[in-house]
């Protein structure tokens, strides 16, 4: 047998024939990782977002370097001032540099949103597995309490949770983690549904493969995309409630630099320097706005449906 | 579809109660004796453990959790709220006030996300890459990504601040003083139908943009029908039944925006009050307005499923 041909089964009539064709007659391979960033990068404002998000990240891991100043190194003789070449952004009651606080601030903006997104993507996707793979009572029971708890406006349970486990950061996290996982609940169940129906699942449970091996093996795989996306998307969704809670006082507390917080710190002196109020906010909006265009992106380059109409 | 009413009324009334017990158990657990904050509150001193033991007895903090839910779940049945531990008010006169003020900010915004955004999107999808569609896909994408205190701030810097033609705070009711009442309520209701409008306007141009591809549009267009009717006639009807969908998770975002828009206006209605009495401790307070509010967003979700049961006759009820 030669290098060039392979053989291949055809159903003809009902009976399995084998043929043998030589490479060239098949369809050229796709290259899946390549025409993936294609699709992902062919809007130009994904591509831009994209790069923004790296920029942040970038701030966030360096900010010992990127920042011109200790965010939290208060300057009394240089308080309240307009932006300059020294303070680019000017600085704020404290005279502390504002250009610094919000580049730090970029740390407890992604720190929130990874961890938030990590935990409640790990909860929600065993929980949902269990969900979409169980019937009758079992999901019955995981689906009514998920609908309750979605139907709680979501900045309320957040506001109740966190003053139940403590402000700071920890109390952010596990209040925005407990108010997201149910969105995750709800996307895995629904994949789950529709995935367990396929014949390759069956034939594996009828060759008496374990639940947590079809689970874990054949079902999980499936959801990944999905997955990939809600993640990003919930990451713009986490830093947005976290800036929130914080504006509301509820959250991270002063003197962390978090944007919300200095949001609220400079709302009250929005007359004398307005910059105080706004630059954070437009950070906030820089962030979550990059995030959900990437994940905008990636449901593009990953859904399946998609594929065929931007190829 | 009786049988369909009855079970989707059944399912609501679930969600509550368990809304309602999720609430109670998270309230129990928040640090803090509420009866310690209130007599701290109250500057008295010489509170001695029996006189802490009776007042605990009298609020009925002295019960287990299980006959404590139960309890208060008979009240609220009877549509007794109880009164507020820290300021001894009756909270359901209370929230009758402040259950109006939030309605009417929040019903305008309501009203407004939909047809504005309903407007907007119809516009995007008829001109597809157009200039205009390329605008409001940005500032779409800028309402749903901006953090709605931002907005707020942004809008006091400018009509209070520089432009000095709306109040800073405050709300008056429409009927006690309606120019007041106008000025004061558009910078509120703005940031809160911001959201809404984004949401709508690109779910309703997605649905428009789907539709205008079917087969009975063209069979529309190919009669000569003026854009006008094909597009109010043959695509709107259609393309409405999603948007629809939309309004449970619309009246979900107005509820929990209300609580930080609120707050920064100083407006005396639910979302304030929550927060206030979060800050305080005050249990019952807290649950009353959570559950309340909850129960809004449920049978609001309730009323939206059986207005599309009912418009869409492809929906089977078993």
């Amino acid at each position: 047998m030669n290098d060039t041909s392979s053989i291949m089964a055809v159903d003809v009539d009902g009976q399995l024939r084998e043929f043998r064709v030589l490479d060239e007659e098949l369809l050229p391979p796709v290259n899946e990782f390549k025409r993936f960033w294609r699709v992902f990068f062919k809007r130009k404002v994904v591509l831009i977002c994209f790069v923004v998000v790296l920029l942040f990240v970038f701030a966030a891991f360096f900010a010992k370097w990127v920042a011109p100043y200790d965010p939290n190194e208060a300057d009394y003789y240089s308080v309240m001032t307009q932006p300059s070449s020294t303070h680019l952004l000017g600085t704020d009651t404290l005279g502390r540099d504002l250009l610094s606080r919000i580049i730090y601030g970029t740390q407890i903006a992604l720190e929130v949103g990874l961890i938030t997104v990590i935990i409640s993507a790990a909860i929600g996707t065993v929980i949902g597995l269990v969900a979409g793979y169980a019937t009758g009572a079992v999901q019955a029971i995981i689906m009514r309490i998920t609908d309750a708890i979605m139907a709680i406006p979501s900045l309320i349970l957040q506001l109740l949770i966190s003053q139940v486990v403590g402000h700071g950061t920890f109390g952010v996290v596990v209040a925005i983690s407990l108010t997201l996982f149910p969105g995750y609940i709800r996307l895995i169940c629904g994949q789950v549904q529709s995935v367990k129906q396929n014949d390759y699942v069956q034939a594996e449970r009828c060759m008496g493969a374990s639940r947590s091996r079809i689970m874990f093996k054949h079902i999980l795989p499936n959801c990944v995309s999905p997955l990939i996306v809600q993640m990003t998307m919930m990451m713009g969704v986490a830093i947005l409630s976290e800036a929130s809670l914080s504006f509301l006082g509820l959250g991270i507390t002063p003197p962390t630099p978090a944007w919300g917080s200095m949001c609220y710190d400079g709302y009250q002196y929005l007359m004398t320097n307005p910059l105080l109020s706004i630059a954070p906010g437009l950070a906030i909006m820089l962030l979550v706005l990059s995030f959900n265009m990437v994940g905008d992106g990636l449901r593009d380059a990953l859904d399946p449906r998609l594929r065929g109409s931007l190829n | 579809m009786g049988s369909y009413l009855i079970r989707r009324l059944l399912q609501a009334i679930l969600v509550i109660l368990v809304v309602s017990f999720l609430v109670f158990v998270l309230m129990r657990m928040l640090p803090g004796d509420p009866i310690e904050m209130l007599i701290s509150s109250s500057m008295l001193t010489d509170y001695t453990p029996e006189m802490m033991d009776a007042l605990r007895h009298e609020k009925g903090l002295d019960q287990p959790i299980g006959v404590q839910y139960l309890r208060w779940l008979g009240q609220m049945g009877r549509g007794d709220f109880g009164t507020s531990i820290m300021q001894n008010y009756n909270i359901r006169n209370e929230i009758k006030d402040r259950v109006v003020v939030t309605m009417m900010i929040g019903f305008a915004a309501w009203l407004i996300g939909l047809i504005v955004g309903v407007l907007l999107g119809i516009i995007c999808a008829i001109r597809r890459g157009k200039l205009i569609d390329n605008i409001v896909s940005v500032l779409a994408n800028i309402g749903l990504t901006a953090p709605s205190f931002w907005i707020a701030i942004l809008l006091v810097y400018l009509f209070v601040m520089k432009l000095h033609v709306l109040p800073l705070y405050g709300y008056t009711l429409p009927w006690v003083d309606f120019g007041k009442s106008l000025k004061q309520s558009i910078m509120p209701i703005l940031v809160t139908a911001l959201g809404p409008i984004a949401t709508t306007t690109r779910q309703t141009r997605s649905s428009v943009l789907e539709v205008l591809n079917e087969d009975y549009v063209r069979t529309a267009w190919s009669k000569g029908l003026n854009e006008k009717k094909v597009v109010m006639k043959h695509v709107l009807k259609n393309a409405l039944m999603p948007i629809v969908t939309l309004q449970g998770t619309m009246l979900r975002m107005i509820i929990g925006g209300s609580v930080v828009v609120e707050t920064i206006f100083v407006i005396p209605g639910m979302g304030s009050m929550l927060t206030k009495s979060m800050l305080s401790h005050d249990y019952p307070v807290v649950q009353a307005v959570t559950v309340i509010m909850t129960a809004v967003v449920v049978l609001s979700n309730l009323l939206v499923d059986i207005l599309y049961a009912w418009i869409d006759p492809r929906i089977q009820y078993s």
